[in-house]
C-alpha cells in the first residue's frame, strides 16, 4: 500500500531551527524534528506547551517564525476537528476525503475502513447523530486507506474506548511496519516499543 | 478537474441534506419583495419605476446572508484544514465549493426572477434583461462574497464585518445590473453594461478563487 521508493532510515520529515511565537509566547525556540521511516515520535509536555501548534507547523498549516521544514509531498493530518460534516454520514465523508486529493480509492476499500474503525451499521448515519467516541473512530477510518508516509497525530486516543484504542495502536504498528513515520502528540503512554520522544516545555 | 467535481458533489450534497437553510436565501428573496409591494402600492406609477432596482437591492441581500455560512462550517468542523492540505490546487476546490454556493442562492433567484418581476408590476420588456443580468451579476457576488467569508472564516461570527468588507465591492454589480434594465426601460440597449458585467465575472472568476484559497489559508493562523 505504501510508496514502494521509502527506505528504511530515510527522513520522512526535517525540520530544523523552528521558532513559533503565539499570542507573544514563545512556544519553542530553535527546535530540529527529524522523522525516518519506522520512527514513532511522541511529543510529551503540559496543556499550551505548543504540541498541536508544532503539529500544524510540520502539516504546514501554520506558519513558523523561523526555521527551515522539508516535509513529504502528502501527509496524513489528524487534529482535534473531526473533519467530518455532521449533514453526511462517515462512508460519504471519508469518500470526500479521498476524491480531495484524486486518488481512486475503491468503494469497496472504503466500505472496509468504515467495518474497521466499527461503523458498518452506522455507515449511512449522518454523523451529527453518531456519539463522541463515533465521531472519533469516523475520523480513525482515514487512517485506514492512508498512503500516506508521514502521520501527525494531535491526541488521537481522546475520547476512544478499549478496543478503538487498541486499533489505533495496531494501526500504527502497521504504518511503521510499512516504513512510515508518525508523530503523536500525547497524554497517555502508547505503549511501543522504541519511540522516541520529545518534551515541550510550558 | 477532479476535485473541483468531488468538493461540487459534496456542497450540493450538503445543500439537499439541509433543506431548510437551503431554502432561507429564496424565501428571503420572495418575502423582501412582497414587502415592497406592500409599502409602495400596486397601482402607483412608481413601483414598475423602481422595480428593477428592488429586484437587485434584494438580489444582492440574498448573495450576502447566505455567503456568511460559506466556510464557517468547514472551518469548524476541521474540513477546511483536509481541504487547504489535500487540494491541489487549492483554487479548482475553492471553485467548486463556489459553484455548488451559487447553485443554492445565486441561480435560484435569477430563475425566480421572472415570476418575482410580474409580481412587482415590473415592465414586461425588462425581464429577459433582468434574468440576464442575474444570470451575469450573482455569480460575481458569490465570488466576491467568497472572498469576505474566507477572510471571516475563523472569526465566529463576522457578519458585520463581513458586511462592511464585501458591500463596496459588490456596489459595480449593483449598478451595471439594475442600470442595464434602466437602459431598456428609457428605449436604449443594454449591451454596454451586459458587457461591463461579464467582463466583471471574467476577472472575478479567474482572480477570485485564488484570493480566497489565500485567505483560508490566512484563517489557519489562530
Amino acid at each position: 500500500m505504501h510508496r514502494a521508493d521509502v527506505l528504511l532510515n530515510q527522513p520522512l520529515i526535517e525540520a530544523s531551527d523552528l521558532s513559533c511565537t503565539v499570542a507573544g509566547q514563545l512556544l519553542f525556540d530553535r527546535l530540529d524534528v527529524t522523522v525516518l521511516s519506522g520512527d514513532v515520535l511522541e511529543l510529551w509536555g503540559p496543556n499550551g506547551s505548543g504540541k498541536s501548534t508544532l503539529l500544524r507547523c510540520l502539516a504546514g498549516l501554520f506558519s513558523v517564525d523561523a526555521g527551515v521544514i522539508k516535509r513529504p509531498e502528502h501527509l496524513l493530518y489528524l487534529g482535534h476537528r473531526s473533519g467530518l460534516n455532521e449533514s453526511l454520514s462517515p462512508l460519504e465523508n471519508l469518500r470526500w476525503y479521498t476524491g480531495l486529493r484524486e486518488k481512486n480509492t475503491s468503494s469497496e476499500a472504503l466500505s472496509t475502513a468504515i467495518r474497521r474503525v466499527g461503523l458498518e451499521s452506522y455507515k449511512d448515519a449522518p454523523c451529527r447523530t453518531l456519539s463522541a467516541g463515533q465521531v472519533r473512530r469516523a475520523s480513525l477510518a482515514r487512517l485506514c486507506i492512508s498512503d500516506s508516509p508521514l502521520w501527525l497525530l494531535d491526541e488521537p486516543m481522546t475520547s476512544l474506548d478499549d478496543d478503538a484504542a487498541a486499533l489505533l495502536r495496531t494501526l500504527i504498528v502497521e504504518h511503521r511496519s510499512m516504513g512510515g513515520g508518525s508523530i503523536c502528540a500525547t497524554h497517555v503512554d502508547l505503549g511501543f516499543p522504541e519511540t522516541r520522544v520529545l518534551e515541550l516545555d510550558a | 478537474m477532479g476535485n473541483f467535481g468531488v468538493q461540487f458533489r459534496r456542497d450540493l450534497l450538503i445543500a439537499i441534506r439541509g433543506r431548510t437553510e437551503t431554502a432561507n436565501p429564496v424565501a428571503f428573496f420572495v418575502l423582501a419583495l412582497s414587502l415592497f409591494v406592500f409599502a409602495v402600492g400596486t397601482d402607483s406609477e412608481t413601483l414598475p419605476r423602481v422595480a428593477p432596482g428592488v429586484v437587485w437591492v434584494v438580489a444582492l441581500f440574498v448573495a450576502m446572508l447566505s455567503t456568511e455560512n460559506l466556510f464557517h462550517r468547514d472551518y469548524d468542523d476541521g474540513s477546511l484544514e483536509l481541504m487547504l492540505l489535500h487540494n491541489r490546487p487549492l483554487f479548482l476546490g475553492v471553485l467548486g465549493k463556489l459553484l455548488a454556493h451559487w447553485c443554492v442562492s445565486g441561480l435560484p433567484v435569477a430563475i425566480l426572477s421572472p415570476l418575482a418581476a410580474v409580481f412587482i408590476n415590473a415592465p414586461p420588456e425588462i425581464i429577459v434583461t433582468l434574468v440576464g443580468t442575474l444570470l451575469l451579476g450573482t455569480p460575481v457576488l458569490t465570488l466576491i462574497g467568497g472572498i469576505g467569508a474566507a477572510l471571516t472564516a475563523g472569526l465566529g461570527r463576522g457578519g458585520l464585518l463581513l458586511a462592511v468588507l464585501v458591500m463596496p465591492l459588490y456596489i459595480p454589480v449593483l449598478i451595471f445590473g439594475s442600470g442595464a434594465c434602466y437602459r431598456i426601460l428609457d428605449g436604449a440597449v443594454a449591451t454596454g453594461p451586459m458587457l461591463w458585467l461579464t467582463a466583471l465575472l471574467a476577472g472575478s472568476i479567474t482572480l477570485a478563487p485564488f484570493a480566497i484559497g489565500a485567505a483560508l489559508k490566512g484563517s489557519q493562523e489562530y
